[in-house]
């Protein structure tokens, strides 16, 4: 299959761009009010789209639906059940918050939204200059809107500069979609790339197994005359195509809580807390990685970036410079199909598992089946480290990250990360920890905590900083569909 | 060295008793799915030989499929297997069996057609065992209680550690595994650790072991005049067959996949059963035994030291004939949810995926026996849910370790068996801690 070349008139602007040059953001959760009022507003609502365009934009709109949004809206079952079981089961589930870890203090009973009973039906984000947002945000949720939705939820955004509420330079990592869809996945089988299929991300494109995922697809006829045609299925059209899948998580910061227990554990001082909390995450709180760059550049690494991503952990095996456990190394390993780049014989006998015979070979599924675009901003004002050793403050604001993330395909992208590595307590060949920063810290059996740190050394038996509290807490979430502009047209019983 | 069996052991359910067999297994457990070892109708705290086992309900909900090839409406009644994973040979277990959960056992199986009545159960229960076309032990020679063993040396040499922090700072590795190695056998000698000698291997499994690692291959040896042409077009007329086999891959009924991951994720390891009918013809069948003997051979013989190929998440699995040869069931136990555990499998082995999986009536479209197929990664999810079938009660001796675990551990062993470690074995030693 000879895949479609991209339309970006088609696709949200925030798959493309991020919109990072509009600091102000908005993300307004809203419930049908009036199905045929919501239908029209769908319809007409001015979506920004991806297209390129010199001065990029004042402000942005997009526009996200939950399975139950589909419902409210009256679309019809059968376009509905054929997107991916992930969305429609949405993120709530009994047996996939145990997955991801929405247990204890992150059990979504106790979210401020989201969920079975409480699902928004539609998501707005809404971008805009510093001191624009209310201005637009009126703009689009004037009294079109709400005569069809009912707003029950308004997350506000702030702009830190680029640095997430702990204090470390965020967002640095970032697959780089292979847009012109120009080198074949197998390629990046042997060598790390941050070049990533564009069937990663969006919907009706060919993915890393050069495959599409999970989405409608619907017979031709006149209601669908708009949508384009599925890759996969002649004579069909597709509803998915360039949509994607948005997972949104509100993860609460506790940020005094971290920098207080990084100060005890680093013996009460400032600067070792510092360089404590680095290990924790992988990198310098101006987001230098703890291992050297590697002389073999990482194809699909903006120039820009090169200083502080063009590495692997190859050097590192033992995870001795940036630990196994640490936030970057397990959000994102780094490897490849095969651990030593074999080729012709070797490679055969590496595939039936002759070249694995140390204790740590092998042990982390390759990365780029399992990579996701993130999107997210944070919330709550800034609050430097050496400040948040004080007590909290009788009205502590709520610090946190909006967390978005697209994919394609929830479960092995955003699920798997979430599941495998991040919250898992036997990551690589960890036992008895999950993630240092957004981790939580519940019982797993034979195992009475899971607050534990590991950092390997050279020649001696591994540093653990134990009893970790948990940081982040859950406050929300849901996933949603971000579908492409004809596709929500469609959805909204458009038929151009 | 002990090597490690498996049971299977199975009889259909007797017409209007299921819903007692339900409840009685359902009563087995602490939680839906976990057996409570005390559990009295088979207390398997009881049990030191048993590694995993379960009782699973034989009920395949895609025995309609094979209308879409051609072939009959089948039925088959639900049967019952009591499957597990035990040090030893079965008749010692079935012999153990008896002796531990006699009334258990008569009481389940009570409610099979020709079940055990008060006849002799060690018997009775051997001879409705249907032994593995496949089987797959992650370490063959790892005993139970050479796991617990294990595991409670290396907490003690943490704990050794832990307490002693500063004594072991800035040592030399060689000087730290000498230490620790003092610590734990003053623990054995005072009887807080036990650190017993592996048994020697039985004889006749050597024998046995080494008759087959040789006379398998000379039989195909021998047998190639004959075989090779066959094989060759067998491989022909599957390699046509498989391009139009219909595909059987539609979205899993989200109340079948609730059902089933409502037992999942409560414990780093998991239990997986599933089953399908096989592809009709002859040739189809005798690719199937050849292909599943020969992942049997790599497995007894190559990959017993903890990799299956590429994989390290799998303590046991086996594919087990069924009904003369038309159905198959395989059984495992892994680590890390079901998810990651089929990404695994797909990108580190789907080509062994394919060959053992293919022959599934509905199986995802594959190239030559060993492409394609897996690599469809949804197509081949869905078939895998879909042919899951829940696992009633699953029984598990250590809770909370990963096959990871177990080889780190070992090798933890292992070292402090050595009276002295160089430097370079001495540092990979410590470095295990």
């Amino acid at each position: 299959m000879t895949p479609p070349a991209i339309d970006y008139r088609d696709l949200q602007g925030v798959v493309r761009f991020g919109y990072k040059h509009l600091h102000a953001a908005r993300y307004v959760l809203a419930r049908v009010r009036e199905r045929e009022a919501a239908r029209a507003w769908l319809r007409e609502a001015p979506v920004t789209a991806a297209e390129y365009s010199l001065p990029p934009p004042d402000d942005a709109l997009q526009v996200a639906l939950t399975a139950p949004g589909l419902d409210a809206l009256g679309v019809a079952a059968a376009v509905r059940d054929a997107f991916s079981p992930e969305f429609l089961s949405g993120m709530t589930d009994a047996n996939r918050s145990r997955r991801l870890g929405d247990v204890g203090a992150n059990d979504p009973a106790s979210w401020q939204w989201g969920g079975a009973s409480r699902a928004p039906h539609v998501l707005l984000m809404v971008f805009a200059h510093r001191g624009a947002l209310d201005a637009v945000a009126a703009r689009h949720t004037g009294s079109a809107f709400s005569q069809a939705f009912t707003i029950t939820h308004t997350l506000e955004t702030s702009d830190l500069d680029g640095v997430e509420p702990f204090g470390f330079a965020d967002g640095i990592s970032q697959p780089w979609i292979d847009w012109a869809q120009g080198t074949a996945p197998a390629s990046r089988a042997l060598d790390y790339s941050n070049l990533s299929a564009l069937g990663e991300y969006v919907l009706g494109y060919p993915n890393e197994y050069a495959k599409c995922t999970d989405r409608p697809l619907v017979p031709a006829d006149a209601a669908s005359a708009l949508l384009p045609d599925a890759l996969d299925a002649p004579g069909q059209k597709d509803v998915g195509r360039n949509g994607s899948y948005l997972v949104f998580r509100q993860l609460g910061q506790d940020v005094r809580r971290f920098w207080q227990f990084v100060h005890g554990a680093a013996g009460g001082d400032l600067a070792a807390a510092e360089r404590l909390a680095a290990v924790f995450v992988g990198r310098t709180r101006a987001g230098d990685p703890l291992v050297p760059l590697s002389a073999r550049p990482v194809p699909g690494t903006p120039d820009e970036q090169a200083a502080q991503n063009h590495f692997t952990f190859d050097g590192d095996p033992r995870g001795v410079a940036c630990p196994f456990g640490s936030h970057i190394r397990r959000s994102n390993p780094r490897n490849t199909d095969y651990p030593e780049r074999p080729a012709g014989l070797t490679k055969l006998l590496a595939a039936f598992g002759a070249s694995s015979k140390g204790f740590r070979d092998d042990l982390i599924s390759a990365v780029r089946f399992h990579r996701i675009l993130r999107r997210g901003r944070e919330y709550g004002p800034p609050l430097d480290p050496a400040d948040a050793l004080a007590p909290a403050s009788a009205t502590e604001p709520e610090r946190g990250l909006h967390f978005i993330a697209l994919n394609a395909n929830i479960g092995r992208q955003f699920e798997f990360l979430q599941n495998a590595w991040l919250a898992n307590t036997t990551f690589a060949d960890l036992r008895g920890e999950t993630d240092p920063l957004i981790g939580t810290r519940e019982p797993t059996p034979g195992c009475p905590a899971s607050g534990a740190f590991t950092r390997p050394r050279h020649g001696a038996p591994a540093d653990r900083v134990n009893g970790l509290p948990q940081f982040v807490t859950v406050k929300g979430g849901e996933y949603f569909f971000l579908p492409g502009l004809r596709a929500l047209r469609y959805l909204a019983g458009g038929t151009s | 060295m002990t090597p490690q069996a498996q049971f299977f052991v199975t009889a259909p359910v007797a017409a209007g008793r299921e819903g007692e067999l339900r409840r009685l297994l359902d009563g087995m457990n602490a939680a839906p799915g976990h057996a409570r070892t005390d559990n009295p109708l088979v207390p398997f705290f009881a049990f030191d030989t048993i590694h995993f086992a379960r009782f699973v309900i034989v009920d395949d909900q895609t025995l309609d499929d094979t209308t879409a090839y051609g072939g009959p409406r089948v039925s088959h009644p639900p049967a019952l297997a009591f499957a597990g994973e035990v040090d030893g040979d079965l008749d010692t277990f079935f012999a153990q069996a008896a002796a531990h959960a006699a009334p258990g056992l008569r009481a389940l199986f009570g409610c099979c057609q020709d079940g055990p009545g008060g006849g002799d159960l060690a018997a009775w229960l051997r001879a409705h065992h249907v032994p593995a076309a496949a089987s797959y032990v992650n370490w063959v020679g790892r005993t139970v209680r050479r796991v617990r063993e294990d595991a409670a040396l290396f907490e003690a040499v943490q704990g050794h550690l832990a307490r002693d922090r500063a004594s072991f700072e800035g040592q030399p590795a060689p000087a730290v595994h000498l230490r620790l190695r003092q610590r734990v056998w003053e623990d054995v000698a005072a009887g807080r650790l036990v650190l017993t000698p592996d048994a020697p291997t039985p004889l006749d499994w050597r024998l046995r072991r080494l008759a087959h690692a040789v006379g398998v291959p000379l039989l195909l040896l021998l047998a190639s005049p004959l075989l090779l042409p066959l094989a060759v077009a067998g491989a022909l007329q599957l390699r046509r067959a498989e391009q139009t086999d219909p595909e059987i891959c539609p979205r899993t009924p989200p109340e079948h996949v609730a059902r089933l991951a409502a037992v999942e994720d409560f414990d780093v390891t998991n239990s997986f059963t599933a089953m399908g009918s096989l592809k009709p013809g002859l040739t189809r069948r005798w690719a199937t035994v050849a292909l599943l003997g020969a992942i049997d051979f790599a497995a007894r013989h190559v990959f017993t030291t903890g990799r299956l190929a590429r994989v390290r998440s799998i303590h046991f699995a086996r594919w087990v004939f069924l009904d003369d040869r038309t159905r198959v069931i395989f059984l495992s136990n892994y680590d890390g949810s079901l998810e990651s555990y089929m990404d695994d499998f797909i990108n580190k082995v789907g080509f062994g995926l394919n060959l053992s999986f293919c022959h599934g009536i509905g199986y995802p479209r594959t190239t030559w026996l060993i492409g394609g197929g897996s690599s469809d990664e949804r197509k081949f999810k869905e078939y895998l849910r879909r042919h899951q079938i829940p696992t009633q009660v699953w029984y598990r001796a250590y809770p909370g370790l990963t096959a990871v675990d177990l080889e780190r551990h070992a090798r933890v062993r292992r070292g402090l068996e050595a009276a002295q470690l160089g430097g370079d074995e001495a540092r990979a030693w410590v470095e295990l801690l």
